[in-house]
């Protein structure tokens, strides 16, 4: 009997935590860290505004209202004046309303993007976890070269490659940089979820494989990717700026977007530095929103932070 | 015939650049149907890994099975993948050691019962889950329909551990193989998961092999027993005559290393020296032998064998004297 107390105490341990589930407990903690509240808020801000946008902006991003003045001045750069708050841009069209449309183009991306790089990622994880052996190999190796290169440069190239960019090459090319990540992180945990006790539970009780990964395995082997995802949310609206910034974002510069709007004013930066920090400091905040939601998340969904 | 008859199983684990380990090293035993068997021994002694071997759950690689586990004339070794799947949880049940960790945390108990309805009686959801009902009340577990819905987290741990039995039961196996399924609970929980157990293979007449290092529950349950150590039997009785009079010194120990109600008070337990270590325990003389008060010269040299001894087999060189005082049965 002596011989059972040291399993006894392990299980003891477990019930004490056990009488509340992971996500209950987990969002209990973060309606009290403060830090959690202000990235929910700018995030909750900023996805009613880009999703309003078209109603709340006073003007038409794309109608070129205050041409008049930029040709008369010569090439001047419309300032602030009644009707519009932050003046107009180079081509005289309203700055206000450019930038809140702008939202929309960076929610497009940054969702966009993630949904596809977690779908791959969840693809590709999901073989190399649940087949193991040589696809696992090859799996991994392709997402180590993938890992080896900057992420940034990466998905220059990938963008690169497109004869004609628009915003779908953008979306593209950033969702293939986040997929090594998702797929990697996904593997981890379902190959921790194959030697569980439940998955040998399951087997033993003839379950089909196919029920064993879809239905024991992986349900058990997300939360760190759902933590992942608000924080590719952030660096995938960065990485989108930076390819529209350097010309390779959508062309069509009608809908604006807040990386496409800082390259267009790089020449008179110095003159108008406000045309660049405008958008600028919108992607800073849209970013720091999504990633102190994700450290937020990822610190409550820690079970080895569970009270 | 016996409903399954385990002959010279023997499990060898081979881990590169190391020495292969013996786990299980020729285990023979019957289990007629509707018998209770207890494998009893303490931990990595081969009593989980059998079990493990005769449902076919140890990994391909690095683990080599070898002798026969014959179910109901079949050579469960030699079946396919398929075929085994088809087999585990229709006709042969198992239910673990840790009710919280064998079950799925993140899907309801409903659907873990109905999965093995629908998966080996082919019944619709919605049969299924009538069934999952009467399960879970057959058990003894209150107010099924509300558990039903429930997280495995949401139940007590007998509450667990009687969902489990329920699994291992839906499909009425004919072999059931319970691995320490009281090692994780409290002693009140354990009399009635027990006594669950007992009632529900004398109705439905499962066989039940019962894997233990718990005497007690051996004590309770069990027709025969067989005394695991270092991967082979060691003691091969039936109950009355193995508590009545252990044989082999290990056993005995055993039995003396129980806290006893009607002991003295202060009187100190006593326990059996030492611990299981070794790659190949029986290569040379008896594994039990640097621990055993018995032990004589030829004990380090010579493997003992397999003797039939009056109904019992013994594999030992100085088995302890009858009358020799020891335990008596314990109470479940």
């Amino acid at each position: 009997m002596a011989l059972g107390v040291s399993k006894k105490e392990k299980i003891d341990d477990l019930a004490e935590t056990a009488g509340v589930s992971l996500a209950a407990s987990a969002w209990k903690r973060l309606k009290r860290s403060p830090v959690f509240i202000i990235g929910a808020v700018i995030i909750g801000i900023f996805i009613v505004v880009s999703l309003l946008s078209p109603w709340l902006a006073p003007h038409d991003p794309s109608d070129k209202m205050l041409i008049d003045q930029v040709v008369k001045a010569r090439n001047e750069i419309p300032p602030a004046q009644p009707g519009h708050p932050l003046g107009g841009d180079l081509q005289g069209r309203d700055f206000f309303s450019r930038l809140l449309v702008g939202s929309q183009q960076t929610l497009i991306v940054g969702v966009g993007a993630t949904l596809i790089g977690l779908t791959g990622g969840l693809i590709l994880g999901t073989l190399a976890g649940a087949i193991g052996g040589w696809v696992d190999s090859m799996v991994m190796r392709l997402v180590d070269v993938m890992l080896s290169l900057p992420s940034l440069l990466l998905a220059f190239s990938i963008a690169a490659m497109f004869a004609r960019p628009s915003q779908f090459t953008v979306i593209l090319a950033v969702a293939i940089v986040q997929i090594p990540v998702f797929a990697r992180l996904l593997r981890g945990s379902m190959l921790a979820q194959r030697h569980s006790d439940h998955v040998l539970a399951a087997t033993a009780l003839g379950v089909k494989k196919g029920a064993i990964v879809f239905r024991h395995m992986l349900p058990n082997s997300l939360s760190p990717v759902i933590v992942q995802s608000t924080l590719v949310l952030a660096t995938a609206i960065i990485e989108a700026a930076a390819l529209s910034f350097l010309g390779l974002g959508n062309p069509d510069d009608r809908i604006p977007e807040w990386g496409q709007m800082l390259g267009d004013v790089q020449n008179v930066f110095d003159t108008h530095p406000h045309l660049a920090a405008w958008p600028a400091v919108c992607i800073i905040i849209v970013a720091l929103g999504f990633t102190l939601m994700g450290e937020t998340l990822r610190e409550a969904l820690d079970p080895k932070n569970r009270r | 015939m016996a409903l399954l008859e385990v002959r010279d199983l023997t499990v060898v684990f081979q881990r590169r650049g190391e020495e292969p380990f013996r786990a299980v090293d020729g285990v023979s035993f019957d289990v007629e149907p509707g018998q209770t068997v207890g494998l009893v021994g303490e931990s990595g002694c081969g009593k989980s890994v059998t079990s493990l071997a005769i449902m076919g759950l140890l990994p391909k690689r690095g683990a080599t099975v070898t002798g026969t586990v014959t179910y109901d004339g079949t050579d469960l070794l030699k079946l396919s993948d398929k075929q085994m799947r088809d087999k585990r949880g229709s006709e042969l049940g198992m239910v673990f050691q840790d009710p919280l960790s064998s079950l799925n945390p993140v899907i309801p108990i409903g659907i873990q019962v109905t999965e093995v309805l629908e998966r080996h009686r082919g019944l619709a959801r919605k049969e299924a889950m009538i069934e999952a009902k009467n399960l879970l009340d057959k058990v003894g577990i209150p107010d099924p329909n509300r558990r039903l819905k429930e997280y495995p987290h949401q139940l007590s741990g007998g509450m667990r551990q009687r969902a489990l039995i329920a699994i291992a039961l839906a499909c009425r196996p004919k072999l059931l193989i319970a691995d320490e399924p009281t090692t994780a609970l409290d002693v009140t929980i354990q009399a009635q998961i027990l006594s669950l157990m007992k009632e529900l293979v004398q109705d439905l007449g499962t066989a039940l092999v019962m894997i233990t290092h718990d005497l007690g529950v051996v004590a309770g349950l069990c027709d025969e027993v067989n005394v695991l150590y270092g991967g082979k039997v060691v003691e091969k009785a039936n109950r009355h005559p193995l508590f009545a009079e252990p044989r082999h010194p290990y056993t005995h120990g055993l039995l003396s290393s129980i806290p006893r109600l009607d002991a003295a008070p202060g009187e100190k337990l006593t326990p059996i020296k030492g611990s299981v270590a070794d790659n190949i325990p029986w290569a040379q003389g008896c594994a039990f032998a640097p621990r055993c008060p018995n032990a004589l010269d030829v004990c380090v040299q010579v493997t003992p064998a397999e003797e039939d001894q009056l109904g019992r087999l013994l594999r030992c060189h100085n088995p302890v004297v009858p009358g020799t005082p020891a335990a008596e049965e314990v109470p479940v």
